[in-house]
């Protein structure tokens, strides 16, 4: 099978300057699932476009550095 | 990747609503008993109510209403079809469940005198309580679920119930996190899993923009099924009204008590009465086809302040992100309408009748398997019945185990479940789920979305019977995707069963769920009875009629029809 990558806007943005290395709160809270740490750098980012733009993520960051977007197709 | 084994006295499959009060129940009942959660996200925000509820929309208060007006109400809003005991339940525990979640902290609206502030919203009785401060009621849930020292085992995603020698042993999950294979086994088992929300695609065309938490993709409906337990009223689709695009609620249980309604595009009343019903959805669909669409729900004629405080308990609760919805498209409630349409299909008892059977004790047909919430089938339960029948299911469970034993899984169930769930792995550079679920759910709309067409819904049936094999042709290059993929198995069996029910009952029944073009009549004749189906002894899908338990409410059908059409 050959598979292609496709670039896709995310709904969830998260502000890296805020973005605490040790701190799991938005991936420990996400329904879906979708939030992982970069390893290389510990902060966190979506790495799978499955956002029921739901909050939870946003909501409990302890230092805002999340925003979540209506996904694009909805906007 | 290796295998994980737990052992446990009950397991409860899902923790949301009703998951985690079964749990909490089973431990008051039997508190030397172990209990486990098992849950694919976290229970701090999972399931339907993952980020809180504005309002309760079966409350049975002493004083407001009685069950037996409940059972009567909701009895001629399925248009007779419901076993009655079980409906009698959720009125007559209601009020119970209500005061031990406010013994707890979570808070009812109440008026001037300390009453609960009931609304009505349904076409004669009061049952919506609101919550205006809803939105913390999962952490209050999680936390109850600490203190009853239920254990909890968060992002593993059950795939398959064990059964053996007639009753349940037990269930098969996948840690999406570690790709794990879990084996747990338990003396009962109850599915809490919710709705099939995923079943038809969203008309944006973005897979998890759905009403429903996506998370929910029928699960439980195909466990219950492989595990040889009957369902019923699967035709009985869930469809709502909801915000076109964003695809919420409007949501006029909140907002018509303060004086909003829905109305076509010339400002007009069209129904009576903005209770969800297949009946309502049809005249909906009516006037969406009538020229005089779109249809919306009007808030422009009310005061500021009144608007101030709807957009405070709607943008605060169940969906708070539609503030910025209507925000980034200069929407405002002052001035617009909320543009709403008909959402794509799904199964789901909180809101329609399609679930897995259950009796009054919560009980599906295969001994020690229990069912709860928006995937157990006592119709129009929403989130009081979901906590009612975890209530039931948790505390009959602990009576059911208390002399049995556990057993050893068989070997044999366990490699084949293996080879199934971990094929994706196999062929990373295999088909992306994404893509094998949309045109799977895009299918589910081309051939099921009423109103339903005999020959459509054989082409979708041959098609979903098909798509057996374009799961084998499924890739995965992590745990997640792993997920993902077993989630489109799930929602592939609920779209032949969604077929197969259809074009069983040769008829029309609950207005827009199951309007058949080539059978426009109700007959009460053939098809006063539900339609159950359950996987034969060869491994095929069996329909057949059951018959409707007697009544235990009198409800004279022929005189009290369900009609909300303004004419």
């Amino acid at each position: 099978m050959a598979l292609t990558t496709q670039r896709v806007d995310v709904p969830v943005i998260v502000d890296e300057s805020k973005c605490l290395e040790k701190c799991v709160a938005c991936i420990e809270v996400c329904p879906l699932d979708v939030l992982v740490k970069n390893p290389e750098t510990g902060k966190a980012y979506m790495k799978y476009d499955e956002c029921w733009f739901c909050l939870p993520c946003e909501k409990e960051c302890p230092t805002g550095a999340i925003t979540v977007q209506i996904p694009f197709l909805l906007r | 990747m290796n295998i994980q084994y737990l052992k446990t006295d009950f397991l409860v499959v899902g923790g949301g609503t009703a998951g985690t009060m079964a749990a909490i129940k089973a431990k008051q009942a039997s508190p030397e008993s172990d209990v486990l959660i098992l849950e694919k996200a976290n229970i701090r925000r999972s399931g339907a109510i993952a980020m809180g509820m504005d309002g309760v929309n079966t409350a049975v208060i002493p004083g407001n209403s009685t069950p037996e007006q409940y059972v009567r109400e909701i009895t001629i809003a399925n248009d007779g079809i419901v076993n009655q005991k079980a409906v009698y339940e959720t009125g007559r525990l209601g009020f119970e469940v209500i005061q031990e979640l406010e013994s707890w902290g979570v808070k009812f609206q109440k008026d001037h005198e300390g009453n609960y502030d009931l609304k009505q919203v349904h076409r004669v009785g009061k049952y919506v309580l609101p919550m205006p401060e809803g939105k913390d009621l999962k952490k209050i849930l999680a936390r109850q679920v600490k203190r009853h020292k239920v254990n909890v085992t968060n992002r593993v995603m059950a795939t398959r119930v064990m059964v053996q020698n007639g009753r349940v042993t037990g269930a098969v999950g996948l840690d999406v996190r570690n790709g794990n294979m879990v084996v747990i086994q338990a003396k009962a088992v109850v599915l809490c899993t919710g709705a099939c929300g995923r079943l038809g695609l969203p008309a944006s065309g973005y897979l998890y923009g759905t009403y429903e938490n996506p998370t929910n993709a029928g699960d439980g409906y195909s466990m219950a099924y492989h595990a040889g337990a009957e369902l019923t009223n699967i035709e009985c689709f869930q469809i709502n009204p909801l915000i076109k695009d964003y695809n919420g609620p409007a949501c006029a249980y909140v907002a018509s008590p303060f004086g909003a309604y829905t109305a076509n595009a010339e400002g007009h009343r069209f129904i009576n009465c903005d209770y969800w019903s297949g009946q309502m959805m049809l005249e909906v669909y009516k006037e969406l086809h009538s020229g005089k669409g779109p249809v919306h729900l009007k808030m422009y004629h009310l005061d500021d302040d009144t608007i101030s405080e709807i957009e405070r308990v709607l943008w605060d609760n169940e969906r708070p992100s539609r503030g910025r919805f209507h925000e980034g498209r200069n929407e405002n409630y002052r001035t617009h309408g909320v543009e709403m349409n008909i959402s794509e299909i799904g199964l789901c008892s909180g809101h329609s009748a399609s679930g897995v059977w259950v009796n009054e004790r919560a009980e599906t047909t295969v001994p020690g398997l229990y069912a709860a919430g928006d995937m157990a089938s006592v119709p129009h339960n929403y989130m009081i019945g979901a906590f009612v029948y975890g209530r039931i299911a948790g505390e009959n469970a602990m009576d059911y185990v208390r002399d049995l034993e556990h057993r050893s899984p068989d070997a044999d169930f366990l490699a084949a479940e293996q080879e199934r769930i971990y094929r994706p792995l196999n062929q990373p550079n295999g088909v992306p789920h994404t893509q094998v679920e949309y045109k799977l759910r895009r299918l589910v709309n081309d051939y099921l979305q009423p109103p339903k067409s005999p020959h459509n819904m054989d082409i979708g049936l041959e098609k979903f019977v098909a798509y057996e094999d374009t799961l084998n042709v499924m890739g995965a290059s992590d745990p997640h995707e792993l997920m993902r993929c077993m989630e489109v198995h799930f929602i592939r069996d609920c779209a032949e069963m969604a077929a197969r029910a259809s074009l069983f009952r040769k008829e029309t029944r609950w207005g827009l769920y199951h309007y058949r073009l080539d059978y426009p009549e109700k007959n009460d004749d053939e098809w006063f009875c539900h339609v159950n189906l359950k996987k034969g002894e060869n491994g095929d899908m069996e329909l057949f009629k059951r018959a409707v338990e007697p009544y235990i409410v009198d409800v004279n059908l022929k005189e009290e029809v369900y009609d909300v059409a303004v004419r």
